[in-house]
């Protein structure tokens, strides 16, 4: 079920090399600054990475969502706050991709065509986190433009990022039927950035406040109709968390499932390996059986999604890649830090690291509350 | 949702009635009752099932991993119990498929022809049981004969089968004096000894087997002597994958259906119990798990049919399979008695059933914790 095609292949070959050559060796380092690996990003965008929805014309490679599941799978393996700015910057495309008009498409798609672009998707705002109809950021029509004030925050890839897709309140209506989807770019004016998140994970990955005072947005950046947003956001949005962060907490997982055993081949204890004792054994197992449902889950839901399968069966299943691959990668570092023990507790091992980013997973892009909330919707339909 | 060909289709359509018409309706009074289901083997016998590893030309339907997921899966949402003689048959005639002469091959399946079709595969002993390289039952080499003594127990389908494949020992110790030979229920010497009374998995015909200076005929041997662990680990532990792993993963899905209905209906504190978050949740968690064991299982099976990983790749997974729906399976049914309450935990209904069918997939097909240990050996490796 995991049938890739050559080109993917080719794809998957390349992410690898540069995970292992590029990112792997300064993992540590992005966590320990909390600093946006500029480096990194320039190396993603040298190799295609930050235009991968585009269509080839422009550069891209026209990505399905198997191919991203796969590029972010790679990536988290050694550095999921790496990960994390191909998932929102492709986002942003993805968006545009399929819900754009032919006109923002000519208008946008050369932007990123440079292939140094970073772009951000921006709904919480302070009130309004899994309660996401509940946004009150205003934007006001007023001639050829929208006025917007509000703040949003927890936005990763915030400030960094050239591109940010937000959504806010423009009415008609209440709660999700007043809500619209718009483009903006940086150095709007009346657009700035607040403070920036100190957070327990995902270090590097900025998280970041965005406050708008009276910026003043071209009414072509609207994204789909005026109090259509919130269509753009399950529609579209809801389906990339199979390669957000199901994709992301997947990569993490194996990373420190790997990390563990090779730990645990070389500690002696009690005269032999720590792998040879059948407590450890078991935790190894258990660890892998849940990293491989989860990869089979979530390249079942992306063969599906690739195969246009109809929303209402692919959005519980989203739903529950995310929930219960998020969940996993909770599981499997938590144990692979016990297993590597105090050493796996310090900051010379990775494995606290992977734990820390782990936790960050639940939360992000829709609480697993949120996705249970979904998926028993799904199953229980009108009560 | 799983991508299925034309063929499949049909097989499905077919089995999904028989499952709905015919196995389902008779569930709880066999389990009360703990017959074996005559009724069931002339369903099987007339659609061909104890055949369906078959080609075509002996009578079966060629099926494929994929195919005999489906069948059993679909057998088992409505009674766990159902597909176990089709398990045991299937698991023989592949055996027979791969490791037998042309000769043997006409002789077993024609002798197959008459009575019930089923067959029992036979390697636990009362001593022997996870252990399975040290069992104690003989054959001697006598002339043209094997004389067999010794006792199997927990032989599934053993009640009413008309062949019985045996793992004896003809040479040295351990694993390296296993062979594997076929007895026919007629031999004189040879009786099905008592009845097991289970906690679940009813009409199963779960019995010792008896062998009292039973000669069966040299050419009765299957591949070579001494050879029959190679068979066992070879061929024989890659049906877990379809026999038990799809046996849970049906059963769990049956226990869900019923209990999102009855959820639906309930009411307590003036509404149905679905609308409360605390039963959403649970549900959203079984269906999770499900979906997730499903992915995993349906995965395997497309890689086995494909022939997409290496041998050890495939044995994890198998075992991942196994050991992950098993657990899966009972969890759900657990829960499924848990929403129900008091009524749940009665015979009315048969949430109770699956719970007790569930906890039987746990320890049969190499209980989960032999299937941890295969899976954690395949990841250290040598050490």
């Amino acid at each position: 079920m995991i049938c890739l095609t050559e080109e993917q292949k080719m794809i998957q070959e390349m992410v690898r090399r540069l995970a292992k050559e590029k990112v792997a060796p300064r993992a540590a380092e992005i966590d320990e600054k909390d600093e946006f690996p500029w480096d990194i990003a320039r190396i993603f965008g040298e190799n295609g990475l930050l235009n991968l929805v585009l269509p080839e014309e422009y550069g891209g490679v026209n990505a399905n969502a198997t191919t991203l599941c796969m590029v972010i799978e790679e990536i988290s393996k050694v550095s999921p706050a790496c990960a994390i700015m191909v998932f929102t910057t492709q986002s942003l495309i993805n968006v545009l991709r399929r819900g754009g008009t032919e006109e923002q498409k000519k208008r946008f798609y050369p932007r990123f065509s440079s292939a140094d672009k970073l772009c951000a998707f921006v709904l919480t705002e302070p009130n309004a986190g899994s309660d996401a109809a509940s946004i009150q950021t205003k934007a006001v029509l007023d001639g050829d433009s929208y006025v917007f004030n509000g703040t949003k925050t927890f936005i990763t890839t915030g400030e960094v990022s050239d591109f940010y897709l937000i959504f806010v309140r423009t009415g008609p209506g209440e709660r999700a039927k007043g809500i619209s989807a718009f483009i903006v770019e940086k150095g709007t004016p009346g657009f700035s950035f607040g403070k920036k998140e100190k957070k327990m994970g995902l270090r590097g990955s900025p998280t970041a406040e965005l406050i708008f005072e009276n910026a003043r947005v071209p009414k072509e950046n609207l994204v789909g109709k005026a109090g259509e947003g919130w269509k753009v956001l399950t529609n579209y949005g809801n389906l990339m968390r199979i390669w957000g962060a199901a994709s992301l907490s997947l990569g993490i997982a194996e990373g420190a499932l790997e990390y563990a055993l090779g730990y645990a081949r070389e500690r002696v204890q009690f005269g032999k390996p720590i792998a040879s004792f059948q407590a450890i054994q078991f935790m190894f197992a258990d660890m892998a059986m849940l990293t491989e449902s989860a990869k089979s889950l979530i390249y079942r839901t992306s063969a599906m999604i690739d195969r246009g399968e109809p929303f209402s069966t692919v959005e519980p299943m989203v739903s529950m890649a995310k929930c219960f691959t998020t969940d996993a990668a909770m599981k499997v570092t938590t144990d692979a830090v016990q297993i590597l023990g105090g050493y796996g507790y310090t900051k010379d091992y990775p494995v606290e690291r992977m734990m820390r980013d782990a936790k960050g997973v639940q939360i992000f892009d829709g609480t697993n509350q949120i996705q249970r909330v979904i998926i028993s919707r799904a199953l229980l339909g009108k009560l | 949702m799983i991508q299925l060909t034309e063929e499949q289709r049909m097989i499905h359509a077919t089995v999904r009635k028989i499952a709905v018409e015919k196995i389902a309706p008779r569930a709880a009074s066999i389990d009360e009752s703990d017959e074996f289901p005559m009724d069931y083997v002339d369903v099987f016998k007339e659609n061909r099932l104890f055949k369906m590893v078959l080609p075509e030309e002996y009578g079966g339907i060629d099926a494929d991993t994929t195919t005999l997921c489906l069948i059993v899966e679909e057998l088992a949402r409505a009674y766990a119990s159902a597909p176990q003689m089709l398990i045991t048959t299937g698991a023989v005639l592949q055996m027979l498929l791969k490791a037998a002469t042309e000769a043997q091959k006409e002789k077993f399946f024609k002798r197959l022809e008459k009575g019930t079709q089923a067959c029992s595969f036979a390697l636990t002993e009362p001593g022997h049981g996870s252990d399975a390289g040290s069992l104690q039952t003989k054959a001697v080499l006598d002339g043209d004969h094997y004389m067999i003594n010794g006792a199997k127990a927990f032989i599934t389908t053993g009640e009413i089968a008309e062949l019985h494949l045996i793992f004896v020992r003809t040479g040295g110790e351990k694993a390296k004096g296993i062979s594997v030979m076929m007895v026919d229920k007629d031999t004189p010497g040879f009786r099905v000894g008592k009845k097991e009374k289970k906690m679940g998995f009813n009409g199963t015909g779960t019995v010792e087997l008896i062998f009292d200076d039973v000669r069966v005929p040299r050419d009765n041997l299957i591949g070579e002597v001494n050879k029959g662990w190679s068979l066992l680990t070879g061929v024989a532990n890659m049906m877990r994958v379809w026999g038990a792993g799809c046996t849970a993963l049906g059963n769990a899905e049956g226990a869900l259906e019923y209990v999102i209905e009855y959820s639906k209906q309930r009411v307590q504190f003036g509404k149905p119990i679905a609308s409360f978050q605390a039963i959403q949740f649970m549900l959203a968690d079984m269906a999770m798990e499900i979906e997730a064991a499903k992915s995993l299982i349906y995965r395997t099976a497309y890689l086995m049919d494909t022939n997409g990983a290496s041998f050890d790749e495939i044995e994890s997974l198998v075992c991942m399979c196994k050991c992950y729906a098993a657990d899966v399976g009972m969890k759900a049914t657990t829960d499924a008695v848990q929403i129900m309450g008091g009524y749940g935990y009665t015979q009315d209904f048969p949430v109770e059933r699956r719970m007790r069918d569930a906890k039987s997939v746990q320890i049969y097909d190499g209980s989960n914790q032999i299937q941890r240990v295969v899976i954690a050996r395949n990841m250290i490796g040598r050490l």
